[in-house]
């Protein structure tokens, strides 16, 4: 379903990874700083106000080491995990989208004499660290959607065009994970430079790095990396293989869009609707949801007009004011909009599901709605009524 | 100057002069404030006034007694477009908290003489007396959405004043959510942006200054309080604050 991933770094070696190599965890902080030498600003997990975001990093100091986020629904909690994992958590409040597609960007500038200026002179290089797969999988739904598509969004796109992805491969799920189900995850499947998979007990801690770009042989070669032996690499695949063992949350997505066409009507929405709070949380927590709002702003003086964007959210009743009023007033149906489209009208609009499994919109929903549950709720009740 | 300033009058009723500071606080834009309009009637600034009509009225404070509303009546009259400005103008502010009560018993343990004191039994917002063109929400309200408006109703268009939840601008911002990464209640998902969400920035949940969002759900918010610890009681105090007459906060009450 998800097909056709690909990272715009250097030449891609092959289908699959083709040299492994071996990173102790000091090399980690090599990585980092010879990132930084090659003229990237490196991006990766810390902590911050009690969760893992992603800032810029200076050296591997700042990652969260030793720690594991406990996610529920609405609830997130960082513990010591007691074993030193550099990469023993899933995913935070913020994703990737935040660096590639910025909240609040200045489109344009005008002023009372016509002069205009566009302003996407954005030319920076960045590296993300810590990519998840299911956060690979969002980046390439937003290149579908703002690079590939027939709507070129510039200032993704200029971001976008010299990223570099660390990726790392999950090697346990969260509490609210479900990429498994959704085709994305726990493992990183393609889109990404350098993959790590963190080997960690019985005496041993190590990374093995999958080069899947020239960039990312380059990368590793210069800091020395080994390659990995036979043995080191089979052990980051039963790494992998237990993974999968480990997920809790799925969420079943055979036949799932055509159920979903079969229950705009559904009572599932009105119950979800006397939750939801139309806060707009779970959209702007969503690494795909790319929704924005463009206002205007002018000086007291009338001499200088702005053109601004900021994300904005189908949860808010503005986003669907048009001439005359808003078409989506109610709770229930600005909820139904948000999940029709990232389970099934996105697969109609860009070929693939608009959610990647990452668990975000469930974590940080103030009151812990599942958008897995509410499909499964979706399902009961039609089956329910066909019988 | 060529052209005729439009004149600006500034009103108070019952309240605490904070969004009338606002104004004052606006010290770097004032001069080109005071450029592009006339501030004839600003008793907190100037004792000099200028006769009405006005074409901006901007009225603070909420209608306690019967004086209050004859008085804003007249002001209706005298003014092109009345703005309300903040709590106690647009939803009754932190004095209604009386509105569950009546004042009678109040005054009798505040005042020596309560015979000498005249008031209506609820404190009310602007709206509920007379026409309101504009509600400019917050206690107090921001200055810089202050600026918009008045920007806005020189260009002649529709200013941008959000209606969405403080959420949007919690993620905006970056912060990181209290509720779910540390369980501290917040009003945040039910209240209006517009502050820039500086408490939770701070490590604080949201009193809820701008009152409440569009197509709120304080129900279901309250709910999850009682889930976080807090008793029926403290979750309805919370409620009850500057907005607390506001139609989708007063309704949360200790019997579900």
């Amino acid at each position: 379903m998800v097909d056709n991933y690909s990272n715009s770094r250097g030449e891609e070696t092959s289908q699959e990874v083709s040299k492994y190599y071996l990173l102790q965890p000091s090399l980690i902080n090599e990585l980092i700083r010879a990132l930084r030498d090659d003229g990237y600003a490196v991006y990766g997990p810390v902590v911050r106000d009690g969760a893992i975001v992603y800032d810029e990093l200076e050296s591997a100091s700042q990652l969260p080491v030793g720690l594991r986020d406990r996610q529920g629904p609405g609830q997130y909690r960082l513990e010591e995990r007691g074993d030193g994992a550099f990469f023993g958590y899933v995913v935070g409040p913020y994703s990737w989208k935040r660096f590639l597609y910025p909240p609040r960007v200045k489109l344009l500038t005008v002023t009372s004499r016509g002069e205009v200026t566009v302003h996407n002179d954005w030319n920076g290089k960045m590296a993300f660290l810590a990519v998840r797969g299911c956060e690979l999988a969002a980046i390439e739904v937003l290149d579908r959607v703002l690079m590939r598509g027939p709507y070129r969004d510039p200032v993704y796109s200029e971001r976008r065009k010299n990223l570099f992805i660390v990726a790392v491969n999950c090697a346990e799920p969260g509490e609210n994970c479900f990429c498994a189900s959704m085709g994305t995850g726990p493992e990183a499947r393609s889109g990404y430079d350098i993959a790590l998979t963190e080997v960690l007990g019985d005496g041993v801690h190590y990374f093995v790095a999958g080069a899947r770009t020239t960039e990312g042989e380059r990368v590793l070669e210069k800091i020395g990396a080994r390659r990995a032996t036979d043995d080191e690499v089979s052990a980051a695949s039963s790494v992998m293989k237990r993974s999968l063992t480990l997920f809790k949350k799925k969420l079943d997505v055979n036949g799932l869009k055509e159920e979903i066409y079969g229950s705009l009507e559904s009572p599932v929405f009105t119950e979800v609707a006397n939750r939801c709070l139309a806060c707009a949380n779970c959209t702007l927590v969503c690494p795909t949801c790319f929704c924005t709002n463009v206002e205007e702003v002018t000086d007291l003086e009338g001499k200088v007009a702005e053109r601004w964007r900021r994300w904005d959210s189908c949860f808010n009743v503005d986003f669907s004011y048009i001439h005359g009023g808003s078409i989506r007033s109610s709770r229930m149906s600005r909820y139904r909009q948000w999940f029709t489209h990232k389970l099934a009208t996105w697969v109609d609009q860009f070929g693939v599901m608009g959610c990647v499994g990452c668990g975000r919109c469930i974590t940080w929903c103030p009151v812990g709605i599942d958008i897995t549950e509410e499909a499964a709720n979706i399902r009961r009740a039609q089956e329910v009524s066909a019988t | 100057m060529p052209r005729a300033r439009p004149k600006i009058a500034v009103y108070k009723f019952a309240s605490c002069d904070g969004c009338q500071l606002s104004i004052l606080d606006l010290e770097e834009e004032l001069l080109s404030i005071s450029e592009r309009f006339e501030i004839a009637y600003f008793l907190e600034a100037s004792r000099a006034v200028v006769k009405g009509p006005y074409d901006i009225g901007l009225v603070e404070g909420s209608i306690t007694t019967p004086h209050d509303a004859e008085l804003i009546k007249e002001i209706r009259k005298n003014c092109r477009f009345l703005i309300t400005i903040g709590a106690c103008a647009t939803a009754g502010g932190i004095q209604a908290l009386r509105n569950w009560k009546g004042s009678a018993e109040f005054m009798r343990y505040v005042y020596a003489r309560p015979e000498y004191i005249e008031t209506l039994d609820k404190s009310t917002p602007i709206a509920d007396h007379v026409r309101v063109d504009f509600e400019l929400r917050g206690c107090p309200i921001n200055k810089h959405q202050l600026l918009e408006v008045l920007a806005a109703f020189l260009a002649g268009r529709a200013p941008n004043i959000p209606n969405h939840s403080v959420c949007v601008e919690c993620k905006l911002r970056g912060t990181v959510c209290l509720m779910v990464s540390k369980g501290i209640p917040c009003l945040g998902p039910v209240t209006q942006a517009g502050c820039g969400a500086i408490c939770p920035a701070y490590g604080r949940g949201c009193y809820g200054c701008y009152g409440p969002k569009e197509m709120l759900n304080s129900e279901s918010l309250a709910k999850r309080f009682l889930e976080l610890g807090k008793s029926r009681e403290e979750t309805v105090l919370a409620f009850r604050l500057f907005n607390a007459w506001a139609p989708g906060f007063r309704e949360v009450e200790v019997k579900a």
